[in-house]
């Protein structure tokens, strides 16, 4: 156990958190702006993974496969949120059975459509070699997970802080009525938000399916983590997900590696003592 | 809001129904015994899921917790101190309801600081860690492969391994809890509990310690839970990380949901219909899960009161329609929690 392990988990955990935010970000968007709680994001995100491989097995092209995957599940998203969650309203419940039925609908159109195999998305060689730091060698496709996270991250950041369309969907989260009566359109202000948190798990999806493999489960497997995400950094703000993300990835790779016996404890422990104390998370408003 | 004689109706009916089945069953195929005893393991999680859901109008998604915790207890026991083989099984499910009412103690002091979606979530990241030590903790629980039990526990004469017998056994663990949470539901206490899910800030006003009504609720809950877990185990024969996660929490919810809160009943009869599609139809045809999601999501936006919403509605409507009692309907439970959330949108007392 020396520095270069503690280095080397670092990196890890802050990459795993790179992709969590992908996810985290836009179910906490979601909440913030619809009060939706979307147990079907977990299918986004594995779904986004199998359009991927399509587009790869199809065309071979990678670079292609990760707008394409992103896109195919901001479209099933916008379409779901349009036809399905509007009429629902704000109980929580209600929505917890019906994304659930979804993710259930999810499940079995994916085992039908590519199988029950254990898959790899592999990216672009350029990608897969690793680089040294030091005397550590990070792999260089870790380092793109962060950098588009980053990237990403700050481009939300942008749009939700600098822009007209970020101060309507702020207004919404704020006060969806209030928002209402001052002419802001909330009902497409929920459409948009939702297609992009459904589009940014369809490209967690891609990106992570490189890493965790692509298989029958993993919507199940990543949805309480990215929930975890989601509660630690407080339910509709950007920066609580960033650093719900990096908090939930570091937590997961030093409980594996220090406690393997209760790794899972250890992250979802502090989540309850958490919530606990404060309910709203770490930037969660009243 | 019922009529005397409705009232008395159903239960007669309820009472038939049970009669048949327990009857009946041991006579069917050697597969609807399991599948039957099954179900009524299932509803008395489902009705402890009820009593939070439809009386309390607390939203659980970490009853598999309590359900995990049971079982794991009677595999550890069985296999590591070869206990619980003989007449101490029953003790076996003392403990188990005892291991239920204690965690659920601890736990409801976290879960219950939180309302309405951050009980949820809560409750949610409470079962995952129990599903976190039991996929994970291998020296104890097996991990990823769970525990296979001993035979079926002797008592005296009768073997339990014999599926009737079991059954017969199962059948009166549901009858008790079925009786004993329906006079719960119509004490005094029961009574409150419907007021809180109602209207938590009258009750308080009226002087009720609501927070402890509550705790109360959840801690009952958790015993059933726990005293499923046990009858589960050693059904199946196995325990493994599977029945603790999201899947069976969310299921327990929607055979409430299916078959209507507040009911009890309602539970058992969504037990029957879940279990019937996952275990029945899933060996008919391949694309059972479609009619299960199916299920999920039109029961949500055609049968807001459940089932037995449905047959309450017919003959006495125009009764409860004149009075003045709110539904007892899903979005009557919840659509108060649901509203709390958003404080701004709370209709102030």
């Amino acid at each position: 156990m020396d520095t270069r392990f503690w280095l080397l988990q670092l990196f890890n955990g802050v990459s795993y958190g790179a992709l969590l935010f992908l996810l985290g970000s836009g179910l906490s968007l979601i909440f913030g702006v619809m009060r939706i709680v979307n147990i079907a994001h977990g299918s986004y995100f594995l779904l986004g993974s199998y359009v991927a491989l399509t587009v790869i097995w199809t065309t071979g092209s990678w670079l292609l496969a990760l707008p394409a995957g992103a896109l195919a599940i901001g479209l099933l998203g916008l379409a779901m949120e349009r036809i399905f969650l509007r009429p629902l309203g704000f109980d929580v419940l209600r929505q917890v059975l019906v994304t659930f039925g979804f993710m259930l609908l999810f499940q079995q159109a994916a085992l039908d459509i590519w199988g029950g195999d254990n898959f790899m998305i592999n990216p672009p060689a350029q990608l897969t070699r690793s680089i040294a730091v030091g005397t550590l060698h990070l792999p260089l496709y870790r380092i793109f997970m962060i950098a588009l996270a980053a990237a990403i991250g700050l481009a939300l950041w942008f749009v939700l802080e600098r822009t007209r369309v970020g101060a309507m969907v702020r207004a919404t989260v704020d006060d969806a009525e209030m928002a209402r009566g001052i002419g802001i359109d909330t009902a497409r202000v929920s459409m948009l938000v939702f297609a992009l948190g459904a589009l940014l798990a369809g490209l967690g999806g891609v990106i992570g399916g490189a890493f965790l493999g692509v298989y029958p489960g993993v919507d199940l497997q990543i949805l309480p983590i990215a929930f975890a995400v989601v509660i630690i950094g407080g339910m509709g703000s950007l920066a609580g997900a960033a650093i719900g993300a990096v908090l939930v990835g570091l937590a997961d790779n030093f409980g594996k590696a220090l406690f393997p016996e209760i790794s899972y404890f250890t992250l979802y422990a502090p989540m309850v003592l958490l919530l606990a104390v404060k309910p709203t998370g770490l930037f969660g408003r009243e | 809001m019922r009529t005397g004689v409705s009232r008395r109706r159903k239960l007669w009916a309820v009472v038939a129904l049970l009669i048949a089945v327990a009857a009946i069953t041991p006579h069917s195929t050697p597969f609807l015994v399991l599948l039957i005893t099954r179900i009524l393991i299932l509803a008395i999680l489902a009705m402890s899921v009820d009593l939070l859901l439809g009386f309390t109008g607390l939203s659980s998604m970490g009853q598999a917790a309590y359900l995990g915790l049971g079982a794991y207890l009677t595999a550890i026991l069985a296999t590591r101190c070869q206990f619980g083989l003989g007449w101490d099984f029953l003790l076996v499910i003392l403990f188990g309801i005892l291991l239920g009412v204690a965690t659920a103690a601890l736990f409801g002091l976290l879960a219950l600081r939180a309302g309405g979606v951050y009980f949820l979530m809560i409750t949610l990241a409470l079962s995952q860690c129990v599903w976190g030590l039991a996929y994970r903790w291998n020296s104890l629980t097996g991990g990823d492969n769970g525990i296979n039990l001993p035979d079926r526990p002797v008592l005296g004469m009768i073997r339990l391994g014999n599926d009737a017998a079991y059954f017969y056994l199962v059948l009166g663990f549901f009858l008790v809890s079925l009786v004993s949470l329906y006079v719960l539901v119509q004490s005094p206490f029961g009574h409150s509990l419907v007021g809180i899910r109602e209207r938590e800030v009258r009750m308080r006003i009226l002087g009720y310690n609501t927070w402890l009504h509550k705790y109360i609720a959840f801690i009952i809950a958790g015993g059933f839970g726990g005293l499923a877990g046990v009858l589960w185990a050693e059904l199946s024969g196995q325990v493994s990380p599977e029945e603790l996660t999201l899947t069976t929490s969310v299921d327990a919810l929607l055979m409430v949901v299916l078959g209507g809160p507040g009911t009890l009943m309602g539970g058992v009869f969504g037990a029957a219909i879940v279990l019937f599609l996952r275990e029945y139809l899933s060996t008919l045809v391949p694309w059972w899960q479609y009619v299960l999601g199916g299920i999920y999501v039109l029961a949500i936006y055609y049968l807001p009161d459940g089932l037995l919403g449905l047959l309450r509605r017919s003959p006495d409507a125009a009764v409860a329609a004149a009075e003045p009692v709110p539904s007892r309907g899903v979005g009557a439970a919840v659509g108060r929690h649901g509203t709390a959330l958003n404080p701004k949108r709370r209709v102030s007392e």
